[in-house]
Parts: C-alpha cells; structure tokens; sequence
C-alpha cells in the first residue's frame, strides 16, 4: 500500500506575468495533482503573490513538489502548511438554490444552520454565500442537491499558519 | 552619460560585452534586425553564422560545455525561437549555461498572430530554467544580466529573454551588471557543516564504498573534480562516473571504474549493486543509471551532493542528501583530514577491491576482432583514441550506438573534452556543438564522434564549418543502420528491423567535397589507421566515412527494466536472458 497524503502548500511568488503558468504547468508536466488552487496579491508594496495549493500524493512526491516550487526562478519562498504545525484553511463558496415552496424554506433553515449567509435573494432563488472547511461546504452543497442546487463556485482554499509566526513579508531583500 | 541616448539594440550588445561575451551563434530574421544592425556597428562581439537555429543552440552548448562559460544565441521570431526549443530542452536536461535571444513582433502586435509570431515565453516555459519577455525598455538591460546571473547560478541551464522589436528601436537607460541583484533567487553553495561531518564519518567508516561523480562536477568546474580527485584517491575508494561526467576523473587512475549505467561497464555496475556507501556527487540517479530501482544497490547507505535540492529523492530515496555546490562540499570533507576518511578496515578494503579486480577480469569491453575484412566500430574509436592520444582533443557525439562505444573507448583524463547530449539524446548534437568547440578552441583537435543517421539531421552546419574554415574532423561511424534503434528491434521486437535502415545514405566523400571539405571513405581494418592519420594531417574539415560491421551491438548492457546485476555482457547473454514485459514498455 502505498499512503497518499494531502497536503496544504503557500507559496510565495514575484506578480509577474506568467507566474501561474509557470506554477501549473509544473503540476501538469510532471503529473502531480492539484485539489484546489487560489492565487492573488497580498503585498502590493513588494509585488508579492501568494498561491495556496493543496496537492496530494506520496510523500516522495510531496518532497518533490516543494523542492520544484522552490526551484522556479520568481518563486521567494514555499511553507508545507500541513507539515509545519497547526493552520488554519478556508475556502468560500456561492451556491444558488431555484425553488418554490416547501424546499426553498428548508434550504434556508439549513443555511442558517450552516451559518451561510443569504447574499441574494429572489421570490423562487437563493444566492448563499458561505465560507468554512472545504469538508464543511461539501457537506452543505450535499444537502442542498435535493432543494434545488443550479449552481456553485468555490474559491478553493487559503490558508495560514495559527499563531505569531509570519513568512509573507520577513526577510525580504529590497532591491 | 552618453550623448545620445543607447537603443534597446544597443543596449543588448553593451550587455552582452559588460558579461564578457565573446562570440554569439544565432540566425537573423526581421525582428532581431535592430540587433544584426547593432552588430554590424561593432567590433567586440564575434557573430558565428549557424544554418539552422537548433544548430545555433548545440553550437553554444558546444562552446558553453567545452570553457565553462555561458554560451549565447540569437534567433530571431517565430519560427527562429521554434526551432531552437530542442536545444533550449537538450540544455535544461543536460544543465548547460545559455542565454538564447528570441525576436519578437512589436509589443502592440503580440496576441494578434502578426507574421512570424509565436508565444515564445509559453512555448519555452517547460524547457528553461527560466524565461522573460521584455515589454519595456527601461527593463531591458537589468533582466538581460539578471538572465545571465540564472543561467550559470545554481543548477545551470538555459535562459530565454524574448525581445519586441519595438523594444529594440526605443531608447532607454543602462546599467552595469554589478547593479543589479537578483530578488529572491539564491541557490544555496555552503553545506550544512553537520551533515558534512556525517559524511565524513560514513566514508571512514564504510567497507566497501562507491564514489559516483556527474555532470555537476564538470558545471563545478576544473577546481571541483580536482577536489572530487583528490577525494578519491585519499579513499583508496572506487569511482565510477556518468556518461555526462566522464573527464571529471582521470580515465587512467586505477580508481577508475569506468562509465555506470545502461551500457556502463561490468565493473561499475557490480561495484554500484554491491557497495554499502554510495557517495552521489553531482550525479542524478538517472533511469539510465539506476536501471530497475526496486533492485538498484540494495544494500548501499547513500549519500547524495548536489546543488539542486529537487534532484535529492527524486528517484532513489538516499540517507544523507547534502545541498550545495559540489565543489565547496568536497574542500568541506577534504577539511576533515585523512586519518577521518581513510578506511579503518584495512582487509575489508583490501576484499573489496579483490571482488573489483576479478569483475575487471571479466574485461566486460572485449568484442569479437576474428571477423576479418570488417571494421568494428569499437575499433575504429579505439584507434581514433590510440592515435589522438598526444593531441589536444576535444570530442563531441551524435546519438546512440557511436555515442556509447565513444563513452566507453575513449578516455578522458580532464574535463571540459566530452560534449554529448546525455539526458535528452538528441540526434544531430554533434556537428553543431563541434563547431561550438572550435570556435572556443580554434587550435584544437576537435572530433565529432559521429553516426551515419545522426549526422544527417543538422548536416547543414557543414556550411558554418566551410564559412568559418573550422577544421573540424567528422568521424563517421557508418553502419547504415539507426544502430541502437536496430540493437533495440533485435532484442525486443523479434529482429523486425522497421524503417531503421537507411536505404539511400549520400556518398559522404562527394557531401565533404561540396561543403569545401575532405571526404575519405575506408572499410579495409588494415586500411584505417592510415586513414586516420590522414584525418588529422589535413588542416581542414574532415569528414571520415568508416564503413563499420551493421550487425555489430553495443555491450554490455543492461536491458530496460533489469537490474544491475543482470546485465547482458554479449551477444551470446542475448538469447538466455529475454526481457520482461515491464522492461520493454520502458525507454
């Protein structure tokens, strides 16, 4: 048996054109898989983007995978969330349900549940807007599928150690 | 500050002399023309004409590989940059420095499928160490020398700038390369001190070690294999190399095992399966070398030095991996002293190498010589090597069967004197980077060890030989035959040799002649070293047609898919050990 580990990767990279590129086309040439993959700018004053992936694969791999990031040229700094202590992971979903009558009200008792927030709203459909776990949004769209689930987009997740601790903008050379 | 401002084209060439280029291969096309302009104007930079743009890159890698410089290219749009992907790829895979100018259409014209337009940066992504498109000039000529700082930093490997032709008529400002520092990239040189000593106390310690140099020696430079030399011999430990290390230990140190790997010796090979310390320098643990690696030296501690931490348990999980430039980390272990490193078993040692010499024995390199009237193709190279021996030799290969006799016959006591094209094995290396060679070491011997087949792909830079009056000797190792491709069908597809003979192969001597160089053909054996001889008199190109036994393979041998120890010695090894199923899906 050989054990699949799924981990979560932030990676920390120069805004630079074709960056994500460069990023995904190191998964697909070299078969690695991506679960979810989020990117966007967080430090506008030093052009730094950080991309949450997460990956699963042997461990052999997964060395392998961080040790590629890393190799890419605009690539500052890459941090295995999963290995390094405890994190916290959110991902962010909207999810349109089109109904009438019974099933529109349950949909919305269980939104409350779900703590999800209702973002918009017509007299047969239902925008909800709801952020957790990955596992706690499959576990609401699961629900949803009989109510009247027409759409969903996901963020994929982001992601961030707990604690004191920082790697976005330390250290960092200024040119 | 100059009067009138420099041009993006200007400022490329002010770059490239501020880098200390010398010589650039490229190939003009309408939109590197502001550049060709540029060169016309000057008297710094020697341009070296190619025919073809792949031919381009070989030749720069030929030239990169041979000083330990970063070779340079100049290609033009489109279709220029399309056609030096092989190259661009053959450097990635072999870790050659090049920095590879591309054309390209103006920056308002990009996306639009303008003339000669292609994505050069998507295209060559895969196949660089890193590449950049340049849609400012006031960015020009920092990221031409932060282009440089990638390509020979770290793992070396090639660097593609993609220039707008609009970016090379605008004007805009320059800089020195001593301003400008690289953001983020800083590939780790010093090793870990620790994990150093660790080594050091697993050489000391081990019964029967294994020295195991690459590639990254020779990228090292001189300074490292002297090092990695020294290394071994204070060992008294054996060492193999691989085909892209060879010259980084001298070929005639009783150390020396010989080349590892598919077609490695008998002694290497076994010495790899039956070490219990392997020391990795600078090597990769190659499919080519490892062969099955469910069996691949089973009971062997590894230890693995190299630059590139994603080549550590890429393939092979090793105990003891150390980051850093192989050269750095053998002063390290050498620091220790020799009372650490040396052997504390001497009869252990003295066993070890007992088991070695009666492998040697087995004098795995032997060919049958009875066929009379036929050259072997061992031979010639054999011969070749025998009668350039005083000579100041520089050697570069095609690809396959001539490729592999060429690594096992001639030796190689230095570095810098072998350029092959190991990882990615392109046919039609040779010509071009012997050119490359010579243009480097115009006073030099310089060979490319060739065969039939391969030499045709990029026979066109026949016509950069005859332009630069290179007097390089083309050895044609001529067995009608895509001879590995040949050996290949023989042993896995039941002799069924498909489209792997060559039916209508030129006169070679009349192809020589119309470049403006010397054709000779010889088949007799009693004949060839004459012929030879001749080769190396004539002060002009050469082309050496050796018309070799077609049925003659290239042994030993480990079939795809077999370990180390189930290596084929000869053709009479062929019929009693067929290939598995897995091993003939492999490459």
């Amino acid at each position: 048996m050989i054990d699949i580990e799924r981990h979560t990767i932030a990676v920390l990279v120069d805004n630079e054109p074709g960056i994500l590129a460069r990023v995904v086309g190191l998964f697909s040439g070299r078969g690695y898989n991506i679960e979810s993959l989020t990117v966007a700018e967080v430090d506008r004053a030093n052009g730094l983007s950080r991309i949450t992936v997460v990956t699963s694969g042997t461990r052999m791999i997964i060395e392998q995978i961080k040790a590629q990031l890393s190799r890419l040229v605009p690539v500052h700094k890459v941090h295995d969330l999963t290995d390094e202590g405890p994190f916290v992971e959110r991902e962010m979903a909207l999810i349109k349900v089109a109904g009438k009558g019974e099933s529109r009200i349950e949909s919305l008792r269980l939104a409350d549940i779900f703590r999800a927030r209702v973002v918009d709203s017509t007299t047969e459909s239902f925008v909800f807007e709801m952020t957790g776990s990955s596992e706690k949004l499959n576990a609401f769209i699961t629900l949803m599928e009989p109510l009247g689930l027409v759409e969903v987009s996901r963020t994929g997740a982001a992601a961030i150690s707990r604690g004191p601790a920082s790697f976005s903008l330390a250290r960092l050379p200024t040119v | 500050m100059p009067a009138e401002p420099l041009t993006g084209a200007d400022i490329v060439i002010k770059a490239l002399v501020d880098q200390g280029v010398d010589v650039v291969f490229g190939y003009p096309g309408g939109a590197v023309l502001p550049i060709y302009d540029a060169l016309f104007k000057q008297n710094s930079l020697r341009h070296i004409l190619v025919r073809q743009e792949g031919g381009a890159v070989h030749a720069a890698e030929g030239y990169a590989r041979s000083t330990g410089r970063v070779g340079v290219v100049l290609v033009t749009s489109g279709p220029g940059a399309t056609n030096a992907v092989t190259g661009l790829t053959d450097a990635l895979m072999d870790s050659v420095p090049i920095v590879c100018l591309t054309g390209q259409v103006p920056t308002h014209l990009i996306g639009n499928d303008a003339f000669q337009e292609a994505d050069t940066t998507g295209i060559t992504r895969p196949c660089t160490k890193h590449n950049y498109l340049v849609k400012n000039v006031s960015e020009l000529a920092r990221t031409l020398h932060e282009a440089f700082y990638v390509a020979k930093s770290g793992r070396p490997g090639p660097v593609v700038v993609d220039l707008p032709k609009d970016v090379l008529f605008a004007p805009g400002p320059y800089c020195a390369p001593e301003e400008v520092r690289h953001k983020s990239y800083r590939p780790q040189l010093r090793p870990d001190p620790a994990r150093i000593a660790e080594a050091v106390e697993m050489i000391g310690r081990a019964k029967r070690p294994l020295f195991y140099g690459g590639g990254g020696l020779i990228n090292s430079g001189p300074e490292a294999c002297a090092r990695f030399a020294e290394l071994v011999r204070l060992t008294d430990a054996p060492c193999t190399l691989t085909l892209m290390g060879l010259g980084a230990f001298p070929a005639a140190d009783p150390h020396f095992l010989g080349m590892v790997g598919m077609h490695g010796t008998y002694e290497a090979n076994l010495a790899m399966h039956g070490c219990d310390l392997m020391v990795a320098v600078g090597s990769r643990f190659d499919d080519r070398v490892t062969g099955r690696l469910n069996a691949f030296s089973p009971g062997s501690k590894k230890i693995h030095i190299d630059i590139d931490p994603s080549s550590i348990n890429k393939n092979v999980r090793v105990d003891l991996p150390i980051i850093g430039d192989v050269g750095e980390a053998m002063s390290a272990i050498l620091g220790a002293g020799p009372t650490a490193l040396r052997s504390s078993d001497g009869a252990a040692r003295a066993e070890w190498w007992r088991a070695i010499e009666g492998w040697r024995a087995r004098d795995c390199l032997h060919y049958d010589k009875s066929r009379r009237g036929l050259i072997k193709p061992q031979y010639a190279i054999e011969r070749l090597y025998a009668l350039t021996r005083d000579r100041d030799v520089y050697i570069t290969t095609e690809v396959g069967q001539h490729q592999m006799w060429a690594a096992q016959f001639f030796k190689f006591e230095e570095p810098y004197r072998w350029m092959t094209s190991g990882g990615l094995g392109t046919m039609g290396y040779g010509l071009p980077a012997a050119v490359g060679v010579q243009i480097a070491h115009p006073d030099a011997l310089v060979i490319d060890i060739a065969g039939e087949a391969s030499v045709l792909m990029n026979i066109q830079e026949m016509s950069t030989v005859a332009q630069y009056r290179l007097p390089v000797k083309i050895f044609i190792i001529n067995n009608q035959y895509m001879g590995m491709v040949r050996q290949w069908q023989e042993l896995l597809h039941g002799g069924r040799y498909s489209e792997s003979y060559t039916a209508a192969l030129p006169d070679f001597v009349k192809l020589a002649d119309a470049f403006g160089a010397v054709g000779r053909r010889v088949e007799d054996p009693a004949e060839l070293d004459d012929a030879i001889r001749e080769m190396l008199a004539i002060d002009r190109a050469v082309i050496l047609d050796v018309a070799v036994d077609p049925a003659e393979n290239c042994f030993p041998m480990i079939p795809s898919g077999a370990a180390h120890n189930e290596m084929l010695l000869g053709p009479e090894d062929e019929a009693e050990k067929p290939v598995s199923e897995e091993g003939m899906v492999l490459v």
